[in-house]
């Protein structure tokens, strides 16, 4: 489960090492964007350090590394795998050509470093007009890769508009990004939102990602990370609705029905599987009955 | 007599008598802003009168050239309730032949009430006064509020001065104390800075461990029987206490719930939920801002009261007693819930009790929000460098890894974990955080004693010794 994914920048000790209790589902400890270049390799010692020294509880760590394009990535991943996060977030993923290198590359590192082989997972950050259409292939690239991200900041600066609080200018990459991504099995994330005090802009945003079927949200502050849990959760009425389903589907089982209804609506194969979904959610949340 | 004015504050004093020995005494609520100190004692030192007891319900470091006073021997014993850092560093050298006497907001008042520590003359800084000594902190361009602290200094000093800079017609309505107790009045400049007297607006933290604690401190009070109509709550000025008075304030208005009264040191905050309707009243000893200046002027629902009212164990109650909520700050607590708020990580002196065990010993539920480090140091110890609060009057500490409760309170633990919660040992806590920070070695005290802590019923509760010099 990964409502929300928070990042914390990786030359922030203070916030790394409270990164646990600040309510996120996954911390994506960052050496890309939050850190200028004289302070990458402090950075990345100080990433590595925290995931060896402490315990993030059941909170899943994901470390952006830099892009393929710099000088700075192999250092990233031959410092940050020795203490294994749960995945590596590949900033702006264009090609499955990329995937496949990065994924080459953590091979050889896993072996080096006695992991188990394929067990760090990827997640491509898709941030370019490229990358968005090459989205299916970049997620289809590699076992590792296990979501795909929206970068929308860098997407609209590639796509020559102007990023706004509504977010229509991203409309067709988030449909393309989330399609993309089930068409391959796999989970999609959206984009953060970037207006840290805006309480009203934050919520809007996350129901327009939740509508358009993303499986979370990332976030640039702690104080969105509880909204976005909030929306990404099913509801009390949701949860009791998929426990209903579950009900009638048993009982229509048992007594050798086919066709069976609930609140006069029939119930086929993707409600349940919905339903499934809802339970196992809940149930991760504490939520279940 | 039309007026008590005299021409010059070395006029009042030789009026008042003032000689060699004598014990004289100040109000803080000019906090870091303050002239009349400073003013007063260079005075009496000018006057060549020597060896005098200060009785300063806090001293703040803009009061730092009182140390050269200490030096010359014109001040040679020191009483008050908190002291900051700056000064606090020079008294742990050692330097003077008396320990300070640390007592509380509530311990001082009771004090002077009972006789034990006796002022014999009183100098009330007073924003403004009328000719007769009918004076208030309400009004005046040092505006800074209530005049709480001065209440009791007022009321049983053998000579009152008050030093003001806006004399207004008499009589002055609206007085924080009145004329029968002010024997001068020495018209002056400037009674302080403004910009040291109050802050502009008190703020809430940004910072996300401070929200994440104060989110769950106001859950500890949402879950602990206590928040129901007529729910009374103290919170203190820092941005995480803030916070959590945020939180208290969305969940008080969302459940429709009426408190009584909200009491302490008052910011814009607690007016600000006076106003939302929070609170029928507020109870002010001290004002923080300037938001808590204007509504203690303006607003009848908002009261001035005296430090003796305030936390007091002289008289026959005081409104602590009838306290349900307050959360507390600590420098350093240990794993019997005593908390340190006297001294900082090397042993030297920078603060002090204030009201700090005080509403702790009244408050129903008296909870300290503490993160588990701050920069290299753990916050939770074996042992405390200095009790300044005894953990039997401690019910519960919010970190952001969890919440832990004294042993004492099995109720509320129950509670607590019923509502989801998350209660933890606090030596777990304490574990979690050293396995982080490891064990820093301790400050090795010296032997000079610099320091004693008085309860607020007068027993000693600890002693601060001379910190080694490298």
């Amino acid at each position: 489960m990964r409502r929300s994914m928070l990042f914390i920048p990786g030359n922030a000790p203070g916030l790394l090492i409270n990164g646990n209790y600040l309510g996120a589902d996954a911390l994506i400890f960052d050496l890309e964007d939050a850190v200028a270049p004289e302070e990458k390799d402090a950075a990345r010692i100080l990433v590595r350090n925290t995931l060896k020294y402490m315990d993030f509880q059941g909170c899943e760590t994901i470390v952006r590394i830099n892009a393929l394009d710099t000088e700075y990535w192999k250092a990233d991943l031959e410092e940050v795998l020795k203490h294994k996060p749960d995945l590596i977030m590949l900033p702006k993923a264009g090609t499955e050509e990329e995937i496949r290198t990065a994924d080459y590359f953590i091979s050889e590192l896993e072996s080096k470093f006695g992991h188990m082989p394929g067990s760090v997972g990827i997640m491509a950050l898709i941030e370019t007009a490229k990358g968005l259409e090459n989205a299916y292939a970049i997620a289809g690239a590699s076992q590792r890769v296990m979501a795909l991200f929206l970068g929308a900041e860098d997407l609209t600066a590639d796509l020559r508009c102007q990023r706004t609080r509504e977010g229509r200018e991203i409309e067709y990459a988030r449909s393309r990004l989330v399609s993309a991504a089930r068409a391959a099995g796999i989970d999609a994330y959206d984009t953060p939102f970037t207006d840290v005090a805006d309480d009203e802009g934050i919520r809007s945003d996350a129901l327009s990602a939740k509508a358009l079927g993303f499986s979370g949200k990332a976030a640039i502050s702690p104080r969105h990370v509880s909204v976005i849990n909030d929306v990404f959760s099913p509801s009390p009425d949701e949860v009791n609705y998929a426990y209903e389903v579950m009900e009638v589907i048993t009982q229509a089982q048992m007594q050798g029905k086919g066709a069976v209804a609930l609140r006069g609506k029939m119930i086929d194969a993707p409600i349940v599987a919905r339903a499934r979904q809802v339970i196992a959610m809940a149930e991760e949340m504490g939520a279940g009955r | 007599m039309d007026s008590k004015i005299v021409s010059t504050l070395r006029e009042a004093i030789e009026l008042a008598g003032l000689k060699d020995g004598m014990t004289i005494s100040f109000h803080h609520h000019l906090r870091n802003g303050d002239y009349v100190l400073n003013m007063v004692m260079d005075q009496v030192a000018a006057m060549g009168i020597r060896d005098l007891t200060i009785n300063a319900s806090s001293l703040f470091d803009c009061h730092s050239p009182l140390l050269a006073h200490v030096k010359n021997r014109v001040v040679t014993k020191i009483l008050t309730d908190y002291m900051s850092g700056g000064i606090g560093r020079e008294i742990s050298r050692g330097i003077m032949e008396h320990p300070v006497e640390f007592r509380t907001h509530g311990g001082r008042p009771s004090d002077i009430a009972q006789g034990r520590t006796p002022i014999d003359v009183a100098f009330v800084a007073a924003p403004c006064s009328d000719p007769m000594g009918n004076c208030s902190g309400k009004y005046g361009k040092s505006a800074c509020g209530s005049l709480g602290y001065a209440h009791a200094d007022a009321q049983y000093a053998r000579k009152v001065i008050v030093i003001t800079d806006e004399l207004t017609t008499y009589p002055l309505l609206d007085w924080s104390i009145d004329e029968t107790r002010v024997d001068h009045v020495v018209v002056v400049d400037a009674i302080g800075d403004p910009r040291g007297i109050v802050s502009g607006t008190t703020r809430i933290t940004r910072d996300p461990v401070g929200l994440v604690m104060a989110r769950q401190a106001a859950q500890v009070i949402r879950h602990s029987g206590l928040l129901r109509d007529g729910f009374s709550f103290q919170t203190g000025a820092g941005g995480a206490s803030l916070a959590a008075a945020s939180y208290l304030k969305e969940i008080m208005l969302r459940e429709n719930i009426l408190g009584s009264f909200g009491l302490g040191g008052i910011t814009g905050y607690m007016v600000d939920m006076l106003k939302a309707g929070c609170f029928e009243k507020l109870l002010d000893v001290q004002c923080f801002d300037l938001n808590a200046v204007e509504s203690i002027r303006k607003d009848p629902r908002h009261q001035e009261i005296g430090a003796e009212h305030y936390a007091g164990v002289s008289g026959r109650s005081a409104v602590v007693d009838s306290l349900d909520v307050v959360i507390l700050g600590a420098a350093e607590i240990d794993t019997d819930f005593n908390v340190n708020v006297h001294t900082d990580s090397s042993g030297s002196i920078m603060g002090g009790s204030g009201g700090h065990s005080d509403t702790a010993a009244g408050a129903r539920l008296s909870m300290i929000i503490a993160p588990l480090q701050r920069a290299r140091l753990p916050i939770i110890t074996d042992r405390v460098t200095c009790i300044s609060t005894p953990g039997r009057d401690i019910d519960v500490l919010v970190t952001q890894a969890g919440i832990a409760i004294n042993p004492k309170n099995a109720e509320l633990k129950r509670s607590l974990i019923s509502a989801g919660l998350n209660i933890v040992d606090i030596g777990d806590l304490k574990e979690k955080a050293e396995k982080l920070t490891g064990r820093p070695a301790r400050p090795v005290p010296g032997e000079r004693e610099v320091a004693r802590v008085i309860y607020r019923d007068g027993s000693l509760l600890d002693r601060i010794y001379n910190v080694r010099q490298s």
